[in-house]
């Protein structure tokens, strides 16, 4: 067991190495002189640039800089945003929360749909229901998310003015940020109506991006449970008088969830990418809009810490997910 | 007496023998609903790309000043001609549909074609030749699989600046990984067996093995993945487009026209609705076509 981690360990950290080495090339690649770029429109007088470009170390070879760059990485130092001179932690910390409790809620609206539906369109295999469903998640996979956003927004905002259209609460409530999501502080707080304006901005939100990943899952535990209802041990259980639904939900489900985690594990990363698109439609205050704020401002900090940031989330999620593996199956354990 | 008789004909009936293998491949194909659905649309999406100068009654890009923002012909307000409306400055939404058609296919082609070609190469490269060449390739596909996709895309199109062909380039870069592995793995799997090393033992050079004997059993797994790969490509290169990191106005993309919509979503519908429909549609058919295929092609899944 400490091999298998110590091995998959092992492998991120080259991975991990590749990703600031590629972060940092590609942030350099960019053009535009960051001196510059920090001045703004006003320019800077000839001095003043030599000496920050001598303070950033922008004047010593790119290999020093780099090494500079780890160092710095090491100590948690990821620079300072160009726009608001905060640190990019700090700014990537009071965001982040924002980000993780839309990026929870889609996906526990993909679960708790996808799931049912998948099951039950296995069951009834070629049944309309079946083919309904699997049509539909088909169209649900092959979605623009960002227009899906903008039609639910014109439908169920603007037609109906059920849900605001942007943001994360309405701005006459203030609550103080304890865990950072907003669903759990304004119930700390004890405010139901803050609570109840929380959950109005966020449905249309993770709905939209919970979408994509609801038609994975649908699909993957359909086809996961066809191949396990087809199984001796479904027979046996069936001939021992076991009835249909405990057949389904404890002999065949459970055996149909290690391929269906391994989706959800995957879906990680495309929940990122969603959330990019997500946050701009709905003005979202997470990362994903950060760091498209940051491409327009040419804010260069920020892209490279929020890519570096991200990247090494998904990494760490990865790993966690491979090791649960690890713990479930001892096959994966103890193959080479 | 009766064998005599049988003996006496050969050439009357011959016992089938197994299908070709194109045939078997096109019988499974046509009894797949889904996949007809999305080959039918595709044809008619290709055919409007093609023949968009003849098909769209108006240029994309020129205005009508007696036209602004005007609906569908068929709602109060619309303008005869114009049978989708107009969007803000007056443009032809029908003609801008389809000349998006034909750009949105040209996008999704040209990234696949980049995209397999770069792939295949560095696939076969990291296959055949393992070592320390492997190890390089194969652990910068991990970490371009690691980022999610459109934040990468997003850093390239910052990188190489806004535009349709750095767009390309983006989405391209970012499916690279899913040719490499393919690529790879087939190749892993077929070198080791007995009719490479035959070929080989006759004398047949690195480059006649690679080319003749291993590329082709990768046909059928990239042509699934490239058919996937075009309906991803598309999809991308319009959200890159609504980001307004894609193609620029006024080309009629239907992501960048989606991005010009947005103000307009409480007045408009049609200018929100149609470009979205036909990313949808065009998306969906090529995944049902790219599914269809693969369990055509798929041994394992037949029967």
């Amino acid at each position: 067991m400490f091999r298998f981690l110590l091995t998959r360990v092992s492998l991120v950290i080259p991975t991990f190495i590749g990703i600031t080495l590629l972060v940092f090339v590609l942030v350099r690649l960019i053009p535009g002189d960051p001196i510059e770029t920090m001045a703004g429109e006003r320019g800077i007088d000839p001095a003043e640039h030599a000496r920050l470009v001598h303070e950033y170390g922008f004047d010593k070879p790119v290999i020093v800089q780099y090494g500079l760059y780890l160092a710095r990485l090491i100590h948690g130092d990821l620079g300072r945003s160009i726009v608001t001179h905060k640190t990019v932690i700090e700014e990537f910390t009071s965001l982040f929360p924002a980000t993780v409790e839309l990026s929870l809620c889609a996906l526990a609206f993909a679960l708790l749909i996808g799931i049912p539906v998948g099951i039950i369109a296995a069951v009834r295999r070629n049944s309309i229901f079946d083919q309904g469903i699997m049509g539909l998640s088909l169209t649900g996979y092959s979605m623009p998310i960002f227009w899906w956003g903008l039609l639910l927004i014109l439908l169920f905002s603007v037609q109906l003015g059920w849900t605001p259209v942007s943001g994360r609460i309405a701005v006459l409530y203030f609550v103080e940020a304890k865990t950072g999501f907003l669903l759990i502080d304004t119930l700390l707080a004890g405010d139901i109506d803050a609570f109840w304006s929380a959950v109005s901005h966020l449905i249309l939100p993770a709905i939209v991006l919970g979408t994509v990943p609801l038609a994975v899952i649908a699909r993957m535990t359909r086809s996961a449970m066809l191949e396990v209802l087809g199984e001796d041990y479904i027979r046996t259980a069936r001939a021992k008088g076991l009835s249909g639904f405990r057949v389904v939900t404890v002999h065949a489900f459970r055996n149909a969830l290690i391929p269906v985690v391994t989706v959800i594990g995957l879906q990680i990363g495309v929940l990122f990418t969603g959330a990019i698109l997500t946050e701009t439609i709905f003005s979202w205050p997470g990362v994903g809009k950060w760091l498209i704020d940051g491409i327009a401002r040419r804010d260069y900090p920020v892209l490279q810490g929020g890519t570096l940031l991200i990247g090494s989330i998904i990494m760490a999620i990865n790993l966690a997910v491979d090791m649960t593996y690890g713990l479930i199956n001892p096959r994966i354990r103890h193959q080479r | 007496m009766t064998i005599e008789a049988t003996h006496a004909s050969p050439t009357t009936k011959a016992p089938p023998g197994p299908p070709h293998p194109f045939a078997e491949f096109v019988s499974y194909f046509a009894a797949n609903r889904g996949a007809m659905i999305g080959f039918g649309t595709i044809v008619v999406l290709v055919l409007l790309g093609i023949f968009a100068n003849v098909i769209a009654p108006f240029s994309p890009i020129d205005t009508n000043t007696q036209a602004f923002l005007k609906p569908p012909v068929w709602q109060a307000g619309g303008v005869a001609g114009h049978w989708l409306g107009t969007d803000a400055i007056g443009r032809d939404m029908l003609s801008r549909l389809i000349y998006g058609a034909r750009l949105s296919l040209l996008i999704g082609l040209a990234v696949v074609a980049l995209s397999v070609t770069v792939g295949t190469v560095l696939g076969l490269i990291a296959g055949f030749f393992r070592g320390i060449i492997e190890i390089a390739i194969m652990r910068l596909m991990d970490i371009l699989l690691t980022l999610p996709t459109l934040l990468l895309a997003i850093i390239i199109v910052a990188i190489l600046g806004p535009g349709i062909v750095n767009a390309l380039i983006a989405v391209a870069t970012v499916l690279l990984p899913h040719y490499v592995r393919i690529v790879r793995a087939t190749v892993i799997a077929e070198t080791a067996k007995d009719y490479v090393t035959a070929a080989r033992l006759s004398g047949a050079s690195n480059l006649r093995l690679i080319v003749k004997e291993i590329l082709p059993n990768c046909a059928a797994p990239l042509i699934v993945q490239a058919t996937l790969g075009i309906s991803t490509a598309i999809l991308d290169a319009a959200a890159l487009g609504f980001i307004g990191l894609g193609a620029q106005p006024p080309t009629p993309e239907w992501g960048t026209m989606l991005a010009d919509a947005r103000e307009f979503v409480l007045r408009a519908w049609w200018v929100v609705t149609f470009p979205g429909i036909m990313i949808l549609v065009t998306v969906l058919a090529f995944n049902l076509l790219g599914d269809g295929l693969r369990d055509a092609l798929d041994p394992k899944l037949k029967r």
